[in-house]
C-alpha cells in the first residue's frame, strides 16, 4: 500500500542551514580521537609483514615487563571460537594464521603512545611463510593457495580452486538466441582493482569497562547499534551492558559499518582496568580496514540495428579479501538493472586472497560491474553508429519492467534522468581536441531496515528529535526539517540528535541510503503521533469531540461551534499546559521500514587525454539523479557529487598495489592517491523527483547510486577520446599509453 | 497459491523449477513453508533472504501480505554501504 501523499511543502525542499556547519568548520565537532578520558592508557597494534604465515608464537613477556605497559593482548584473550562472528574478530586480531599483509596478531595498552609503540618492538612473533596469492585470476585457478579450506558455498561450478566461495546467477530469457537475433555482438573481459573508501578521518575509539563487566565505548562509525552487537558477541557480553556513543564522523561510505579496533580496545580496557584510546594511523587504514573489491569480468552483449539490445552475458569475478564476500550478488544484480531485456543472464563468484576482509564502498559491488556493462552497451552502440544516450532511452527500464534480476519495477525516474540528459546542454557541448564525451546509466536497490525516532515536546515549545543514526550526510537537518514540516513550525523550533545505544532501540547502521527514506519515515510518524496526543488532550481541555480538534500551521483550533474555544493555542502554549493536561509531550515510531524505493542515475563525462603522457583531466561532468522527493536539495546534490568524485577516483587514478611480497606498496595518500578539489571541474547535478510510494513524502535514499556510473562514463570518454577501449581500471597514465601506443 | 519465482543459481534446491507455487498469505507464511516443501534450501532461508513483494523488497517484516496474485521473487539478502 501506497504511504505517499502528494502534497505542498513549505520546509522540505528549501536549502536551509545545516545544524553541525559552524562546529565542524570552528574545530568544536568532537570526532572519534578528540575524546579523552581519566587516566587513559594509549594502544597500538602490532601487525604482520607477512601476506599468509603460520603463528608459531608470539612472546609478550618482555612487552608486559616494560614498565607503563598495563595491558597486552592477543588472540588468547578473546574466547569466542565460533560463530557468526568468528569471520570478524578473526579480521580484527589473527588467530593461528596471519592471512594478509596488516594483520593484526597482538596489541598494547600503555601509558604513553611512545611506550606502546616501543612495547611492539620487545613482542616477538615466530613466522612460518605459507604460500600466499593476491591476484583474483591467480585465486580461482586450480592449485592456487586455499586461504580457508572448507567454506566453499553450494552450487559453485567445478573447475576453480577453493577460494571461490559463493556463486549466484539471475536472470531469465534464452541469450544464445537472443545473440543470434543481434547485428553486432560484442564480447571483452574487463578488469579494476581495488579501491579504498578514502575517508579522510582514521578509524578511533576510547574503551572504558569496568570490574562490573560494564563497558562505555566512544567511536567513529556509521552504526553504533551494529558496532555495540558485534562488540558484545565477540566479547561475550550482553548488548545493555556495553554503551556506545557515536562520534562526529569524517567520512565513512561504508567502511565503517564493521568493526576493525574496538574489540581490541575494549579487550585492553578490560584487561588493564582502564580507559584505553586506540587511534589507526592511514597505513594501518589502507592495511587493515575493508577496502573494495577488485573484480576480473567477462561480457557479452549482443544489439539489433534498431538499438534493442537482445542479448545481455555477465560472469563476475569479486576478489573480496581472505574471508568470505558477498558483494557478487550486489554486482550480477545491478549489471544490467537499467535495461528492460528479453535475454539477460549474469553470474557472480566471491573470490578469496590474501588481502584484508572488503567491506562495502557505496552500493557495494554495483560500480565495476556498471563499467563493464555499460562499456560493452557504449561499444555495441559506436559499432552500429547510433546515439549512445538514445540506446540507453530505447532499451531503459520503466515501470513495469521486469528487471534483469527479477522483480517487476515500481514507479522510477530512471527514463526521466535520460531524459534531462538528453537535454542538458552538456550533452551537445562541442568538444576539443583529444576530448572525448561519455555516458552511463547506473541503479541501486536502496535499504530501509530497523529504526527508532523519539521526538519531545520542550516546556518553551521547541522539538527535540532523537535518533539512532550516526549523520554522515546531513541527516540531522533532513529530519528536523521532515518534522518541522510535518509539525508546521519553523525548522529552527527543531533539534535532531543521534543518540546512544543506551537511549533507543536497535538501529541499522547508516547504509543502504537508508537515513532519509527510514528514519525519515520514523520521524514523520513520531511527529504524527505528538500532534495525535495534543488533540487528544485538547478535546478534553475544551470538552469536544476529538474530531473537533485539528491541527494546521503548528496550531490547534476548535472547529465545533459551539464551543466557546475558539482561539488556537500554539505549540508554546501546549507545553505551558502538559504537566496539567497529563505530562511531558512526546511521540515516538519504531518500525522495520521496509519500502524503500529504488534509484537510477545517469552521468555525463567530458574527458581530455594527453597523447603524449596517457594522463586524463576532466573537462566537464554531469550527474542526473532521481530522488524521489530532495529534501534539502544541498545535501542531494553533494550526495550526488561526492559519489561522482568517488568513482572518478576508481576510474582514473586510485588502486591497492601489491608486490610478488603480498605487501601492499601504496599505503599512504602520496602513493595511494585520491582526487582533490584542484583535479576537478565543478560537478553539476540535475536533481529528478518521482516519488517513491514507500515513503509519506516520496523520499528515496541517493547516497549510493551516483558512485555506480562514473567508472563507466569515464571510461567510455577516454574510449572516445583516444580510440582504445578501456578495459582495466584504473585508467592510470601509463596504462592508458600503453593502449595509445599499441593502438 | 502464490506463484514464488526463483533466481537462477538457487534454483537447483527448488528441483530445477523456475517457479514454485505455495498457499501462502504473507512472508513469515513463505519462509515457514519454503523449507518444509524444498527442505534443501533450509539453509538458505536460515542465512537470510530477500524477497521482493510485487517489485518491493522486503527482508524481514513478517506481516507483510501476500496476495493470490502477488509477484513474489526470492533473492539474495539485499543490504548496502
Amino acid at each position: 500500500m501506497s504511504q505517499y501523499k502528494a502534497r505542498k511543502f513549505n520546509v522540505v525542499g528549501q536549502r536551509l542551514q545545516r545544524p553541525d556547519g559552524i562546529d565542524k568548520v570552528t574545530g568544536r565537532a568532537r570526532y572519534g580521537a578528540d575524546m579523552d578520558a581519566a587516566g587513559m592508557l594509549h594502544a597500538k597494534v602490532l601487525r604482520s609483514p607477512h601476506a599468509h604465515a603460520r603463528i608459531i608464537s608470539i612472546d609478550t613477556s618482555a612487552a608486559a615487563a616494560l614498565p607503563g605497559v598495563m595491558a597486552v593482548i592477543t588472540r588468547a584473550d578473546f574466547p569466542l571460537a565460533s560463530g557468526e562472528y568468528i569471520d570478524l574478530l578473526d579480521h580484527c586480531m589473527a588467530g593461528d594464521r596471519a592471512l594478509y599483509d596488516g594483520h593484526a596478531v597482538a596489541a598494547v595498552a600503555a601509558t604513553s603512545k611512545r611506550l606502546a609503540k616501543q612495547a611492539l618492538k620487545l613482542i616477538k612473533v615466530d613466522y612460518e611463510l605459507l604460500p600466499h596469492v593476491t591476484d583474483i585470476e591467480a585465486a580461482i585457478a586450480p592449485g592456487a593457495p586455499v586461504i580457508h579450506a572448507g567454506v566453499v558455498g553450494r552450487g559453485v561450478p567445478k573447475g576453480y580452486s577453493d577460494n571461490v566461495t559463493r556463486f549466484r546467477s539471475f536472470g531469465h530469457g534464452d541469450i544464445e538466441a537472443g545473440f543470434q537475433q543481434a547485428d553486432v555482438v560484442v564480447e571483452r573481459t574487463y578488469r579494476t582493482e581495488a579501491t579504498h573508501q578514502g575517508y579522510i578521518e582514521p578509524h578511533a575509539c576510547v574503551a572504558t569497562m569496568g570490574m562490573d563487566g560494564r563497558g562505555d565505548l566512544w567511536v567513529c562509525t556509521q552504526g553504533h547499534f551494529a558496532i555495540r552487537n558485534m562488540c558484545a558477541a565477540i566479547l561475550g557480553m550482553e548488548s545493555a551492558s556495553l554503551r556506545v556513543t557515536a562520534s562526529e564522523i569524517g567520512g565513512g561510505f561504508g567502511g565503517k559499518t564493521t568493526v576493525c579496533i574496538e574489540p581490541l580496545a575494549l579487550a585492553l580496557a578490560k584487561k588493564s582496568g582502564r580507559a584505553v584510546k586506540l587511534v589507526m594511523t592511514r597505513d594501518e587504514v589502507l592495511r587493515a580496514t575493508g577496502p573494495t573489491v577488485s573484480t576480473l569480468m567477462h561480457v557479452k552483449l549482443g544489439m539489433n540495428q534498431a538499438g534493442r539490445i537482445t542479448a545481455a552475458y555477465a560472469q563476475l569475478f569479486y576478489q573480496s579479501g581472505a574471508y568470505r564476500g558477498y558483494a557478487a550478488d550486489f554486482g550480477a544484480m545491478p549489471a544490467f538493472a537499467p535495461y528492460a531485456l528479453e535475454n539477460v543472464h549474469t553470474e557472480g563468484f566471491d573470490v578469496m586472497t590474501n588481502r584484508p576482509k572488503s567491506a562495502a564502498y557505496r552500493a557495494p559491488g554495483a560500480p565495476p560491474a556498471c563499467y563493464a556493462a555499460e562499456s560493452a552497451i557504449d561499444e555495441a552502440a559506436h559499432q552500429l553508429g547510433l546515439d549512445p544516450l538514445a540506446v540507453r532511452l530505447l532499451n531503459a527500464a520503466r515501470e513495469g519492467s521486469k528487471s534483469s534480476y527479477g522483480p517487476t519495477y515500481a514507479a522510477h525516474g530512471l527514463v526521466e534522468c535520460l531524459q534531462a540528459a538528453q537535454q542538458h546542454p552538456h550533452w551537445r557541448a562541442p568538444l576539443g581536441e583529444n576530448m572525448g564525451r561519455g555516458i552511463a546509466a547506473g541503479f541501486w536497490f536502496n535499504f530501509g531496515g530497523d529504526t527508532c525516532v523519539s521526538a519531545f515536546l520542550n516546556p518553551d515549545g521547541s522539538i527535540s528529535v532523537s535518533e539512532g543514526n550516526p549523520d554522515i550526510g546531513g541527516s540531522r537537518a533532513s529530519i528536523s526539517m521532515m518534522v518541522a514540516e510535518e509539525m508546521g513550525i519553523p525548522y529552527e523550533q527543531v533539534r535532531t540528535t543521534v543518540a546512544d545505544t543506551g537511549s533507543m532501540g536497535q538501529n541499522e547502521p547508516t547504509h543502504g541510503s537508508r537515513v532519509t527514506f527510514a528514519v525519515g519515515l520514523a520521524a514523520i510518524k513520531s511527529a504524527r503521533a505528538i500532534i495525535a496526543e495534543i488533540r487528544h488532550r485538547l478535546a478534553q481541555l475544551w470538552e469536544v469531540d476529538i474530531d473537533s480538534v485539528v491541527w494546521q500551521q503548528g496550531c490547534a483550533s476548535c472547529t465545533d461551534p459551539n464551543s466557546e474555544h475558539k482561539a488556537p493555542m500554539d505549540l508554546r502554549q501546549v507545553a505551558a499546559i502538559a504537566s496539567n493536561t497529563g505530562g511531558p509531550i512526546g511521540g515516538h515510531h519504531e518500525v522495520n521500514a521496509e519500502g524503500a524505493g529504488v534509484s537510477f542515475g545517469v552521468h555525463i563525462a567530458d574527458t581530455e587525454v594527453d597523447p603524449q603522457t596517457g594522463h586524463i583531466s576532466i573537462k566537464r561532468y554531469t550527474v542526473i539523479q532521481d530522488a524521489g522527493k530532495a529534501i534539502q536539495p544541498d545535501y542531494v546534490e553533494g550526495q550526488l557529487q561526492g559519489g561522482a568524485v568517488q568513482g572518478i577516483g576508481w576510474a582514473l587514478n586510485e588502486e591497492y598495489i601489491y608486490g610478488e611480497d603480498g605487501r601492499l606498496q601504496n599505503s599512504g595518500f602520496l602513493d595511494y592517491r585520491i582526487p582533490v578539489a584542484s583535479d576537478l571541474p565543478m560537478i553539476d547535478t540535475v536533481i529528478v523527483e518521482v516519488p517513491n510510494p514507500g515513503h509519506p513524502y516520496g523520499v528515496r535514499g541517493v547516497g549510493e547510486t551516483p558512485i555506480v556510473p562514473p567508472l563507466a562514463a569515464v571510461a567510455n570518454a577516454v574510449t572516445a577520446a583516444t580510440g582504445v577501449r578501456q578495459v582495466h581500471l584504473p585508467m592510470s597514465p601509463p596504462r592508458v599509453l600503453a593502449g595509445l601506443q599499441a593502438k | 497459491m502464490a506463484s514464488i519465482q526463483i533466481f537462477t543459481s538457487l534454483q537447483y534446491l527448488f528441483n530445477n523449477q523456475t517457479e514454485i507455487e505455495l498457499d501462502v498469505a504473507n512472508l513469515q507464511q513463505l519462509l515457514t513453508r519454503l523449507p518444509q516443501a524444498y527442505p534443501q534450501c533450509a539453509q538458505e532461508v536460515a542465512n537470510g533472504i530477500s524477497v521482493a513483494i510485487d517489485g518491493r523488497i522486503v527482508n524481514d517484516a513478517w506481516f507483510t501480505p501476500i496476495e493470490p496474485n502477488s509477484e513474489v521473487v526470492i533473492l539474495p539478502r539485499i543490504s548496502g554501504g
